[in-house]
C-alpha cells in the first residue's frame, strides 16, 4: 500500500506544479467528483493549437491532486491534437500505481476536466471501455 | 397469527430473556461470523453507523424462512404460506414492542428509512402541506431527511427553516420557538443520532416546543434505533423512521411508525397489491392498518431477518448496547487527543452514541481510509451523506469510525495506531 503514496505521488501532492489560476483564460472548466467532494477546476491559455499554459485549483486527496499536477505539467505546451489523444491509459502510468474502482475515479478527476474543458467531451475517461 | 412452529425458532425466539449478566463484546463477537471468522489479513470493521455486521441468528432465520417456508403472504390458506404470514407478522409485532408502539397495526414496513420518510412527505406531506407553509429542519440531517422535503418544498412552495447548531455540534433548541413563532411551520422533522456528529439530540424536548406549536412531528431514528432504547410514546412524536440494516438486520428492510389516528386518516402511499380491499375497475377501497401502506409483495425473509435482530439485540439489552458504544465513544475520544493535527467533529462523548467523525490536518478523508484500509481497518471518508453539516464545518469531507456491540477497544486502539501511520507518510 505504501506503493499508493509514492514518492511521486507525494511530491506533486504536496509541491503541486501548475497549481493556481489564470486571470481572463481562453477556457476554463471545473468539475467535482460527486462521491468524495474532490473539486478541480483547470483555467487554460491558448497559442493557435497549443495549449500554451494552464492552471488547476481546487482540493481533494493527494490522488486526484496529484494526478492533476502531474496531468498539468505534462500537457503544457502541447499540440492539442496530441493532448486530445491522451486516455486513461496514460493517466494512470503518470500514477504508476494499481488504483480499485473507487480511487479511480480520484484519479481520472483531472484528465475528465482537462477534456471537458479543451473538447466539452464530459464522461468520465474510460467509460466506453469499461462498458465493452 | 400466534402459530410458533418449526422453522420459526429464531423469529419466535422468546424476547423477555434476561439480559446477559456482564456484556462482553469479546464473547458476544463469536455471534458474528463475518468478523469472527480467521482470515488472512485481519479486519477491524469500524462502519456501523453505515450498516451493522449480522448475526448468525439472524443469518439463520432468514435461511429457514428461504429453505422451510418460502410463501407469499396474506394470501394462500395452505400451511407453509400460513408460516409465512404469522413470521412476518410476529417481526412487526416485536418491532412495535420494542420501540413501545401501542399497537402493531403503528408499524408500517419500508426498504429503509429514506422509504419511511418518503412515505410521510409523499402521504401526509402532500396531503397536508400548501404554498406558504414552513418545516423546520437541522443541518445534520442525512440526506434522506432533507431530499424529500426538497422536492415537495419546490412542489408545494414551502419554505424550509432550521434550528440552528451550536459550536460544539449540538442543536440549539432554544431557537425552535421563535422559527416557529409566525405558525406557519407544520412539520418539524430531525435526526434522533447525528450519523456524522453522533449528536444525541433532545427528541421529547424538541417534539413537545414542535407540539406546543401545532407542529406534527418526524424523527428519524435510523442511528437511534439500532443502538439505544427507542421508546416512541416517551418521545410523543408523530413519525419515526428506522432501517433495519443498522439494527444488526438485513438491508431492505425499514420501519416506519406512526401514530394510529394519523395513519388511519392519510392517503394511501403506493398503490398495488395488498394494501386494497376492493378493487373496480376505476376505483378501490383502501385496506386497513398497516396494510394500507404496503403494496405489493414485501420483504418477507428480511422481515424474518428484522425479527431475530431484535431477539438478539434484547438479548443485549439497549441499554448496555448504548452503555459500550459511548464507553467506546469516550475511549476514542480520549486515546485520538494523542494524534497532533486531529479534529473531531461533535461533542463531548457524553453527548453523543457510538460514531466519531473526525479530520486529520494534512492527509485528505480519504487518503485517511485508504491507510487504515491497508492496516485492514474499515472507515468511511466522504460526507457520509451529509454535504450541508461539512459545508457549515467548513470541511469537504471527514473520515468517520462507528462501532456497534461487538466492537474493542483494542480495535480502537489499532485504529489510533494506524492513524499515526497515516499523518508520518504524509508528514514528509
Ligand atoms: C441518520 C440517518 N438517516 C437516514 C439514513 C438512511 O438510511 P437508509 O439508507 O437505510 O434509508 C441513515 C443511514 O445512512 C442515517 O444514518
Amino acid at each position: 500500500m505504501d506503493e499508493l503514496y509514492r514518492e511521486h505521488i507525494l511530491d506533486h501532492y504536496q509541491h503541486p506544479r501548475c497549481k493556481g489560476t489564470i486571470t481572463d483564460p481562453d477556457l476554463s472548466f471545473e468539475d467535482a467528483n460527486p462521491l468524495c467532494g474532490d473539486r478541480i477546476r483547470m483555467d487554460f491559455r491558448l497559442d493557435g493549437d497549443t495549449l500554451a499554459e494552464v492552471r488547476f485549483s481546487g482540493h481533494g486527496c493527494s490522488i486526484s491532486q496529484a494526478a492533476a499536477s502531474m496531468l498539468c505539467e505534462f500537457v503544457e505546451g502541447r499540440k492539442l491534437e496530441d493532448i486530445k489523444k491522451l486516455g486513461r491509459e496514460d493517466m494512470l502510468e503518470m500514477l504508476g500505481i494499481e488504483l480499485g474502482p473507487v480511487r479511480l475515479k480520484c484519479a481520472l478527476l483531472a484528465l475528465k476536466t482537462l477534456k471537458a474543458g479543451i473538447y466539452g467531451v464530459n464522461q468520465w475517461p474510460g467509460e466506453d471501455e469499461d462498458e465493452a | 397469527m400466534t402459530d410458533t412452529r418449526t422453522g420459526l425458532a429464531g423469529a419466535a425466539e422468546s424476547s423477555s430473556a434476561a439480559p446477559v449478566a456482564a456484556f462482553d463484546p469479546a464473547v458476544i463477537r463469536a455471534d458474528f461470523p463475518l468478523i469472527s471468522t480467521p482470515r488472512e489479513k485481519r479486519l477491524i470493521y469500524l462502519d456501523s453507523a453505515a450498516t451493522s455486521q449480522k448475526p448468525l441468528a439472524v443469518l439463520d432465520a432468514m435461511d429457514r424462512y428461504y429453505r422451510n417456508y418460502n410463501a407469499n403472504i396474506h394470501r394462500g390458506v395452505y400451511r407453509i404460506a400460513e408460516e409465512a404470514t404469522a413470521a412476518y407478522e410476529d417481526a412487526r409485532r416485536r418491532f412495535a414492542k420494542f420501540v413501545n408502539a401501542a399497537s402493531p397495526r403503528e408499524v408500517i414496513f419500508t426498504r429503509n428509512s429514506t422509504e419511511a420518510i418518503n412515505l410521510v412527505a409523499y402521504a401526509w406531506g402532500r396531503w397536508q402541506l400548501k404554498a406558504g407553509d414552513a418545516i423546520v429542519l437541522t443541518p445534520m440531517e442525512h440526506h434522506s431527511n432533507l431530499v424529500p422535503w426538497h422536492i415537495l418544498a419546490a412542489e408545494r412552495g414551502i419554505e424550509l427553516r432550521f434550528i440552528p447548531l451550536t459550536g460544539d455540534g449540538q442543536l440549539d433548541v432554544t431557537a425552535l420557538p421563535g422559527l416557529m413563532a409566525d405558525g406557519k411551520v407544520k412539520l418539524v422533522s430531525f435526526v434522533h443520532v447525528s450519523n456524522v456528529l453522533g449528536t444525541v439530540n433532545p427528541a421529547a424536548e424538541i417534539t413537545r416546543v414542535a407540539k406546543e406549536h401545532g407542529a406534527t412531528v418526524l424523527v428519524d431514528a435510523s442511528q437511534s434505533a439500532a443502538h439505544m432504547k427507542l421508546d416512541v410514546r416517551a418521545i410523543g412524536a408523530d413519525f419515526v423512521a428506522c432501517t433495519a440494516h443498522k439494527m444488526l438486520g438485513p438491508t431492505g428492510i425499514g420501519m416506519l411508525w406512526g401514530r394510529r389516528e394519523l395513519l388511519e386518516a392519510m392517503p394511501p402511499f403506493l398503490g398495488g397489491g395488498e394494501m386494497i380491499r376492493e378493487v373496480h375497475l376505476t376505483s378501490s377501497k383502501w385496506n386497513e392498518l398497516p396494510w394500507k401502506f404496503e403494496a405489493g409483495t414485501m420483504a418477507i425473509a428480511e422481515a424474518v431477518g428484522l425479527g431475530a435482530a431484535i431477539a438478539y439485540l434484547e438479548k443485549l439489552g439497549m441499554d448496555a448496547v448504548f452503555a459500550h458504544d459511548r464507553d467506546l465513544s469516550a475511549y476514542a475520544l480520549e486515546r485520538m487527543t494523542e494524534i497532533p493535527g486531529l479534529r473531531v467533529l461533535g461533542p463531548a462523548a457524553d453527548k453523543r452514541g457510538g460514531v466519531v467523525a473526525f479530520t486529520l490536518e494534512n492527509v485528505h478523508p480519504h487518503d485517511v481510509a485508504t491507510v487504515l484500509d491497508s492496516d485492514g481497518i474499515c472507515v468511511r471518508a466522504g460526507h457520509h451523506c451529509a454535504m450541508p453539516l461539512h459545508d457549515q464545518l467548513g470541511i469537504p469531507a471527514s473520515a468517520r469510525a462507528s462501532f456497534h456491540c461487538y466492537s474493542l477497544r483494542e480495535e480502537v486502539d489499532a485504529l489510533v495506531e494506524s492513524l499515526h501511520r497515516a499523518r508520518k507518510i504524509f508528514a514528509r
